[in-house]
């Protein structure tokens, strides 16, 4: 088993954490487990560490691998600017960097689904047809790189999104 | 306008309460909004930005739940001591602070609604009630943040929600936070269990000014961490649950000091009235600390029937920018101190001694 953070050395330590009544696990190498200060298994929170783990690292790994430095058309925001300052430039980028998001955002939050208020006028749950085209696509090519661990992240987010489209 | 003299004073901003007060001085809800096809204010481009603000304080200041006469002015109109009054009031945030021109604030009268303009987000406003209120404060920023919306339209995505500069605020935007004040469990030692099983339940433990500061006075901020895949209604009440058994912690844990420890507590509450009566030169931490000792005092009923209002505005008298306020000099550290140590002692005079009669009955 790899390890979560590093995605190299061997996973050695095996965290469970019950949040509520939800199970989470994470698996790390000793040497990141150190670096994260998990010697103290009550004193740790999940939170934290996907939090800390890096956001900047999942986004890289999704768009160096797909061979090109992706910036946002409408804001000229990079990855590289995400990785300074941990902030997006403007909601195009949301779409643009949909695809290194998705686990990011699983691993920060109770769901990637708004639950919460929505404007007047807007439809609950209707997910639009464009993001399930750039979700779809982004699926086929983490596969042709064999990121499976991301493929798995988009084909959830997928089937979640369809159910609420058949649901609206 | 000068902010000083739009501000409430001490005394009456301390003499406002609220449910379980002697456990949680504030609660507050603050939503994260973004024009729709504005780059966030980070990385907007100045004609944006100001653009940005331009719109907003103009829709924001006229809304009916600001009131007729509204505090609304631009960062770079504020001086550096303002700006600081504002944040010891809890009212903008430490960052915000630091903006100039392109950001501003708008504050009702009432102290009640505070509207951040071009912190991180292009919108951050919040809802202030004095003691445990989340859910009227909740319903009095979903009440702005839905006039608002008639005016302008927010970046809003139906899956993701409401888009924001930061991902950790995405979906409904909401920061769900409390301030209380925890003598009893720092005392008891019991403070870093509690911050640990708060801390699994997703929620985070701040100190006074809010992230990375420290616990002065023993003052602890609690708030949510995930914004998105539940709603507001449920964040809210998650919070409100854990607070309440937070409260029940820390009044178990008052009781077992005056139980098994009297002399330990009477101890810590009489020196924290006798170096806030006679020192001359006190710095900030220092007085917090004591005066979090103060207030155990007064809650348990050592002073008779002094009410925690006073108390509590020496808390907020003795912070750099109040204890300067009126001032045209600006004191160095050294000279804040001193004055500081003054105003206390001259306050101090109208407390009596602590009286260990008035402790309540121990139960035999």
């Amino acid at each position: 088993m790899q390890c979560h953070v590093c995605k190299k050395a061997e996973a050695t330590v095996h965290l469970t954490q019950i949040v509520e009544n939800q199970v989470k696990k994470v698996d790390l190498c000793e040497g990141c487990a150190k670096e994260k200060g998990v010697n103290d298994p009550t004193g740790f929170s999940l939170a934290d560490l996907l939090l800390g783990l890096g956001a900047s690292q999942k986004m890289e790994e999704a768009t160096t691998a797909a061979g090109t430095e992706t910036s946002c058309p409408a804001c000229g925001f990079t990855q590289a600017d995400f990785k300074k300052t941990g902030r997006l430039g403007c909601s195009e980028c949301y779409h643009v960097f949909a695809e290194g998001l998705e686990s990011l955002l699983k691993g920060m939050h109770k769901g990637t689904q708004h639950k919460g208020k929505i404007p007047a006028g807007h439809k609950r749950g209707t997910t639009s047809k464009s993001r399930l085209d750039k979700l779809e696509a982004d699926l086929k090519q983490a596969i042709a790189r064999e990121d499976f661990e991301q493929a798995a992240a988009l084909r959830d987010a997928i089937k979640s999104a369809r159910k609420e489209a058949q649901a609206a | 306008m000068n902010v000083l003299d739009f501000l409430s004073s001490p005394a009456d901003a301390c003499r406002r309460n609220g449910p379980n007060d002697k456990i949680v001085f504030s609660s507050r809800v603050r939503l994260a909004r973004n024009l729709t096809g504005v780059p966030f204010p980070g990385h907007a481009k100045k004609p944006d930005r100001v653009k940005a603000f331009e719109t907003l304080m103009e829709a924001v200041s006229h809304l009916p739940q600001m009131g007729s006469e509204p505090l609304a002015e631009g960062m770079d109109k504020l001086s550096a001591q303002d700006k600081q009054l504002l944040v010891e009031r809890h009212l903008v945030s430490r960052e915000h602070a630091q903006k100039n021109a392109g950001s501003g604030i708008v504050l009702n009268k009432e102290e009640t609604v505070c509207v951040m303009v071009n912190e991180e987000d292009h919108l951050r406003m919040q809802a202030l009630r004095p003691g445990l209120q989340l859910k009227q404060a909740w319903l009095a920023i979903d009440a702005v943040d839905s006039s608002l919306q008639e005016k302008v339209e927010f970046a809003f995505d139906s899956h993701y929600g409401y888009l924001t500069a930061c991902p950790t605020n995405l979906g409904t935007g909401i920061r769900v936070s409390a301030m209380l004040h925890l003598p009893g469990l720092v005392l008891a030692e019991q403070i870093n269990q509690i911050i640990q099983a708060v801390n699994k339940l997703g929620l985070a433990v701040r100190g006074l000014y809010g992230e990375g500061t420290e616990a002065l006075g023993n003052i602890f901020q609690v708030s949510n961490q995930m914004t998105l895949g539940e709603s507001e209604a449920e964040i809210v009440e998650r919070i409100n649950k854990v607070l309440l058994q937070i409260i029940e912690h820390e009044e178990n844990a008052r009781l077992f000091q005056l139980e098994k420890k009297p002399k330990v507590l009477l101890n810590h509450i009489g020196r924290a009235y006798g170096v806030l009566s006679h020192s001359h030169t006190i710095t900030s931490k220092e007085t917090m600390n004591l005066l979090s000792h103060l207030r155990l005092g007064v809650d348990l009923g050592l002073f008779g029937q002094t009410p925690k209002a006073g108390v509590d505005e020496l808390f907020l008298i003795s912070q750099p920018a109040h204890l300067q306020a009126g001032r045209n000099q600006k004191l160095d550290a050294e000279g804040r101190d001193a004055l500081r140590a003054d105003l206390l002692r001259e306050r101090m005079k109208l407390l009596p001694p602590p009286d260990p009669a008035g402790l309540p009955e121990r139960p035999t």
